[in-house]
């Protein structure tokens, strides 16, 4: 079972070194996305507590990684449906739980890896980061990217084509990016805005990211939920999506067999 | 332990109002090869997914290598190979890799794993290839992948969903020859293909969802007497009728043609040309295939393009 496991998560980080053009995108997007925003708003827009909307958006632009290579990473179990492949995992003497765990470490690992790279930008976007910080911030990486995985491959599994993938990524996994406090803080926000993002799990992975970086009492932390609710949620949300992704796969239904 | 490998009574399945098998019986004897023919639609892959555990068997009892299907399906992969009509590859990597994935899956592991992977690629005659990416090989050889991995485990009843679809000719011989050294595994296929059929020790045949005829091939194919008398003419009914009544045959219409199954076909060529040769366009004679078995048996053809 453990083997299974082992070669479920292997799989996914052996086709992602193995296609060149996704580990160019996957470093470069969010890179680019952080220095245009950056740039764009510098003048406009900064929120209190930072020195700049680049050290803002930094730790916005690590959840946003995070989503991004969760989303186009359980993409591939709808592909994996369409050409056979999991066919031939569902006939494996495999607990199917350990189907979904393999695939959400899998990408999950890759997820962290991408967020662990743009640490090194963390300088240069003037984000205070030392051994101490990285080591919480990784801590939060690894729950956040464990969480949007299990979300990512709860949806894929459910949904027959990529197009309404897409669709769902649209109308719900962006907006629940745009409200988590990753481009603006809830403070300065219409109130409407404010509940929903209090809604947001995100929300609480951001602050808890935010904390991580800065510390409690530091002012780029005000206005945000504490870091233990931040924490406390963060965890929750990675155990509630980890459950809701193998509920999905344990229902043996007549759609595995297309 | 029971002597069959599969032992089914009853079994029965829908997909909604759709009734896809009509409570089906029959027994798959141990280290045999059992074919299922039928065409499309006659619910052979929906036989081979409850088989491969894929559906849950909801009616009716199947007994797989002494396991409960319904309950057991668990216990039961271990000792089941399955090799699905589209390969269940992972197409953007070598062959090599997809067979090491495929033994992890089944727990092997190490040195065991590795060990086991270079004797089927060496039985598969895959050896030095395996470091070719999957989606650049050809039909026939993505079967072999498939064959190789799915016995990786040594698996005691291997299915085939339809294993020559898509092959040419060559691949299909290949295929068998491929399958017939095998070690002692008890292998159940399903087809739409005659020629393919033929490969069975024993063949059962499905038709809408129920069986139409079991046994071996030679004994289905004896079972329709020995020839078959085709007939081409101008107006079949009335041609069917008279020579029925005229030389006490069962003659039938089937597509068109009057066709009488009988032992002696020959002899009854230079009578019917006697009494009705003004009606008829043109004669055959020929040794029945499992397409007139099937054709016998239901009345409909077995379109090979299904």
């Amino acid at each position: 079972m453990f083997s299974a496991v082992y070669a479920l998560w292997h799989r996914e980080v052996l086709r992602f070194l193995k296609d060149r053009s996704r580990v160019f995108s996957s470093v470069g997007q969010p890179l680019i996305f952080w220095a245009l925003f950056a740039g764009a708003l510098s003048k406009s827009f900064t929120p209190g507590g930072v020195d700049s909307y680049g050290e803002y958006f930094f730790p916005g632009t690590i959840a946003m990684i995070v989503l991004f290579t969760a989303i186009f990473s359980t993409i591939t179990v709808i592909e994996d449906r369409k050409e056979g492949f999991l066919q031939g995992v569902l006939v494996a003497p495999v607990p199917r739980w350990a189907i979904a765990l393999g695939k959400i470490l899998g990408t999950s690992t890759l997820a962290m890896l991408h967020g662990l790279v743009f640490f090194a930008f963390a300088p240069i976007a003037g984000v205070p980061i030392d051994a101490g910080s990285a080591v919480a911030a990784f801590g939060v990486l690894a729950l956040m990217a464990f969480a949007l995985s299990a979300l990512g491959f709860t949806l894929a599994w459910l949904m027959d084509s990529s197009a309404g993938y897409h669709g769902i990524m649209m109308v719900f996994l962006m907006p629940m990016l745009l409200l988590s406090g990753a481009f603006f803080p809830a403070d300065g926000a219409h109130p409407v805005m404010g509940v929903l993002m209090a809604i947001d799990p995100l929300t609480y992975a951001v602050a808890a990211l935010r904390y991580a970086f800065y510390g409690a009492g530091h002012a780029t932390t005000e206005g945000l939920p504490s870091q233990a609710l931040s924490m406390s949620v963060t965890v929750g949300f990675a155990v509630v999506m980890f459950a809701l992704g193998t509920a999905v796969v344990l229902r043996r239904t007549a759609r595995d067999a297309q | 332990m029971t002597e069959s490998a599969v032992h089914a009574k009853g079994v029965a399945f829908s997909y909604g109002d759709r009734e896809a098998l009509r409570g089906i019986d029959f027994e798959v004897e141990r280290g045999s090869v059992h074919g299922f023919l039928g065409p499309n639609g006659s619910g052979k892959s929906t036989l081979f997914k409850l088989l491969a555990t894929i559906l849950p068997l909801s009616r009716g009892t199947m007994k797989v290598l002494g396991l409960d299907l319904a309950t057991q399906a668990a216990l039961l992969r271990e000792k089941l190979g399955v090799v699905f009509q589209s390969p269940a590859l992972d197409k953007k990597l070598s062959i090599r890799r997809n067979l090491v994935y495929g033994g992890q899956m089944f727990g092997l592991g190490g040195a065991a794993l590795q060990k086991r992977v270079d004797e089927m690629l060496e039985y598969a005659d895959l050896s030095d290839r395996q470091n070719d990416v999957v989606s650049d090989l050809s039909g026939g050889l993505r079967r072999r992948v498939e064959l190789a991995k799915g016995m990786l485990h040594e698996p005691e009843l291997l299915l085939l969903d339809e294993p020559s679809t898509g092959l040419d000719p060559g691949a299909r011989d290949d295929l068998w020859t491929f399958l017939r050294q095998r070690e002692n595994v008890t292998v159940l296929f399903t087809t739409h293909l005659m020629d393919e059929a033929e490969h069975a020790a024993r063949l059962t045949i499905l038709h809408e969802g129920a069986i139409v005829g079991e046994g071996t091939p030679a004994e289905l194919k004896q079972s329709i007497g020995g020839e078959v008398l085709e007939i081409t003419a101008p107006s079949p009914d009335t041609l069917a009728a008279d020579l029925s009544k005229a030389h006490g045959v069962d003659a039938r219409v089937v597509d068109k043609l009057v066709r009488i199954e009988s032992s002696d076909a020959h002899g009854l060529v230079a009578p019917l040309m006697q009494s009705h040769g003004d009606h008829v366009d043109r004669v055959t004679i020929s040794r029945p295939s499992l397409a007139d078995v099937f054709l016998s048996r239901t009345g409909r053809r077995l379109s090979e393009d299904a």
